[in-house]
């Protein structure tokens, strides 16, 4: 979401541009707007160390990387990384929990919060409405490591998940659920619907309240109904949001974090909880095989950006539009 | 908008009915787990390990809190955290503008350079480890600098202030400009003050981005108590204890009670943690609200 913003913003830039251009009326320009190169140089300088910069290092997923020689005394060792890479059964494991859980919360993260702003603007309360979105800002304001704990206390044996289960009858003693491999998936994207739905929200709650009013109205002299209308106005109205969205988040599918799954996992699951990132961090900094963990952030760079210029592609075809 | 002008049938009623119910639920979901972590807080820690504690202590005190006030660790990630919300917010404050600025200016040569340089780095990253490489190679490893650096300049920040001067009249920089008044003039005394409300929306971005960050301890300080932050030592706390209730004997009184930490100091530190944060964030909700949708309403 938030690179939408960003998407957008750098996508409605209309500037009127000189076309006739020399240099001598650059170093003219140099001189007379010697103020705004010096308020930007020193950034693109630092941006060139931080965010460029590190992608020379990829040169270290092709040697045999020593911290103690030098770039020119490093062996070259060619794709041998990524052969090892590809032949590693726990790369595959980590790659399926990886795409499985940030599949999943791509689609959750594309389907609830676009309902709760649906449902929120059918509110006519508006001091309801305020509270409600105010408390469901809430939680996207803390840290992961704040939900984390909050998730384990409240899946734990003596939890209000296991107490509400346990009400409903659907279970007969307490579970660990934290213990369960096969609901680490699931875990996780319940912790991500609740942290960041009402965040999520803003954006598309923006978008319906872009839509023409009289549309409604006129739905309404037709003799729709409130389930007509949020099918047949809101939803169409806010498509071209909801498209931007899920094309950005498709170039985020790897690169999912690992925060979570760092945080809610313990070694009882880490079959499920294992992701590319920790997988990087394990092999490339803790036991310091810095060019194996470079091969997988690599692998995890380049396929993220493929995987959006695909997802823009296709999203040119069919909808005309690009966000890039 | 009154919907009073048309009868509302039966079908709607219920409709309106259901909404706030299930928005009713999705509040209490939200909100209880604070309540749940708040009542246990002010619990006491012995007593907490029987369970059942929902919305309020069963035998009140403070001295979970009076406990962890004497943890130096925590004194030391207090003082740090703040430190680098401080400083980490002025410093991508600073940056953000000024570049959101630069590129606003529609005479500026290099704009076109810029913006690209920029927005690319929304879309690739070296990864982890070569940045850990770089850090190492720029002995930034065990330093406060790895907090701060590496958040200094993000493209988005940019693109969202850059957004908001645009709407801004640009006759206002000309007449200053022949008044005499040079390009970072023009920027701080006249643009930076019309800028408050997108101002005060990246500075929470930055200043929440700060302070609930752990990873970077982790990764570049983790054996360097002075340099220790909040966040790290709630989750090494949480870290310890998790590992332990994943225990499948852990139903067993005895074996909780020989936990690293009882359950109502880590609560109690989670309250310390989260307060600030949730102080300040309901002040500031028109601002972000409007500094989120910015770019998305202009197009």
């Amino acid at each position: 979401m938030e690179t939408l913003t960003a998407a957008q913003a750098s996508q409605t830039k209309k500037r009127p541009k000189k076309t006739k251009t020399n240099k001598r009326s650059f170093l003219k320009d140099l001189i007379q707007q010697k103020y705004l190169y010096l308020m930007s140089i020193p950034f693109v300088i630092w941006l060139f160390v931080f965010n460029y910069y590190p992608i020379w290092g990829w040169t270290m997923a092709f040697q045999n990387y020593k911290p103690a020689r030098t770039f020119g005394e490093q062996e070259w060792v060619g794709f041998d990384n990524f052969v090892r890479l590809f032949h590693d059964d726990q790369f595959y494991l980590v790659l399926r929990n990886t795409l499985a859980m940030s599949g999943m919360g791509l689609v959750a993260g594309l389907i609830f919060p676009i309902l709760f702003a649906v449902l929120l603007n059918e509110v006519k309360s508006m001091p309801f409405k305020r509270i409600t979105q105010t408390i469901s800002y809430l939680p996207h304001f803390v840290s992961w490591v704040v939900v984390a704990g909050i998730v384990t206390s409240l899946l734990s044996l003596d939890g209000i998940v296991n107490d509400i289960l346990m009400w409903l009858h659907l279970i007969d003693e307490p579970i660990q659920i934290m213990a369960k491999e096969h609901w680490f998936w699931g875990v996780v994207t319940g912790s991500d619907i609740w942290k960041e739905t009402g965040w999520n929200a803003i954006i598309y709650l923006a978008a319906i309240t872009g839509i023409d009013k009289e549309l409604y109205e006129a739905a309404r002299v037709d003799g729709a109904g409130r389930f007509r209308q949020i099918w047949n106005i809101t939803l169409p109205g806010i498509r071209s949001t909801i498209m931007v969205l899920f094309v950005m988040n498709i170039g985020h599918l790897l690169a999912t974090g690992y925060e979570k799954q760092m945080l809610l996992g313990n070694d009882l699951v880490s079959d499920y909880s294992q992701v590319l990132d920790l997988y990087a961090l394990d092999y490339g900094i803790k036991i310091a095989h810095f060019s194996y963990g470079t091969a997988i952030s690599m692998f995890t760079s380049v396929v993220s950006i493929l995987l959006l210029f695909t997802a823009n592609g296709l999203f040119k075809k069919f909808a005309k539009e690009s966000i890039m | 908008m009154s919907s009073k002008a048309f009868n509302l049938t039966r079908g709607e009623r219920v409709f309106s009915i259901a909404n706030y119910v299930v928005l009713t639920i999705i509040v209490i979901a939200t909100v209880y787990p604070f309540l749940n972590v708040l009542a246990i807080s002010f619990n006491d820690s012995v007593d907490t390990v029987r369970g059942g504690i929902y919305l309020w202590p069963r035998e009140f005190t403070l001295e979970n809190y009076e406990t962890i006030f004497g943890y130096k660790s925590l004194l030391t990630g207090f003082k740090i955290s703040i430190l680098r919300t401080v400083i980490g917010t002025v410093l991508g404050l600073l940056s953000a503008s000024m570049l959101a600025y630069v590129l606003s200016r529609p005479d500026f040569r290099s704009s076109k350079f810029l913006s690209t340089f920029l927005a690319l780095t929304m879309y690739f990253s070296g990864g982890m480890v070569p940045i850990y490489i770089l850090f190492r190679d720029l002995n930034l490893l065990g330093t406060f600098a790895v907090y701060v650096l590496p958040g200094i300049v993000s493209a988005f920040n940019v693109f969202v202030i850059r957004s908001f001067m645009d709407g801004l009249p640009y006759a206002l920089q000309e007449s200053a400009k022949l008044d005499g008044a040079n390009d970072f003039k023009i920027f701080y005394k006249i643009i930076l003050p019309l800028c408050k409300p997108v101002l005060a929306t990246i500075a929470l971005f930055l200043a929440v981005g700060q302070w609930n960050s752990w990873f970077d301890t982790y990764l570049y300080n983790g054996n360097k108590p002075s340099l220790t932050t909040l966040q790290y030592e709630l989750m090494k706390i949480l870290d310890s204890t998790q590992q332990g209730s994943a225990m499948t004997n852990a139903n067993d009184l005895a074996n909780k009670m020989a936990q690293v930490s009882p359950e109502s100091i880590k609560m109690a530190i989670t309250i310390v943690v989260t307060v600030p944060i949730l102080v300040v964030y309901p002040f500031l909700q028109r601002y972000f609200v409007g500094g989120m949708t910015l770019g998305a309403v202009k197009s």
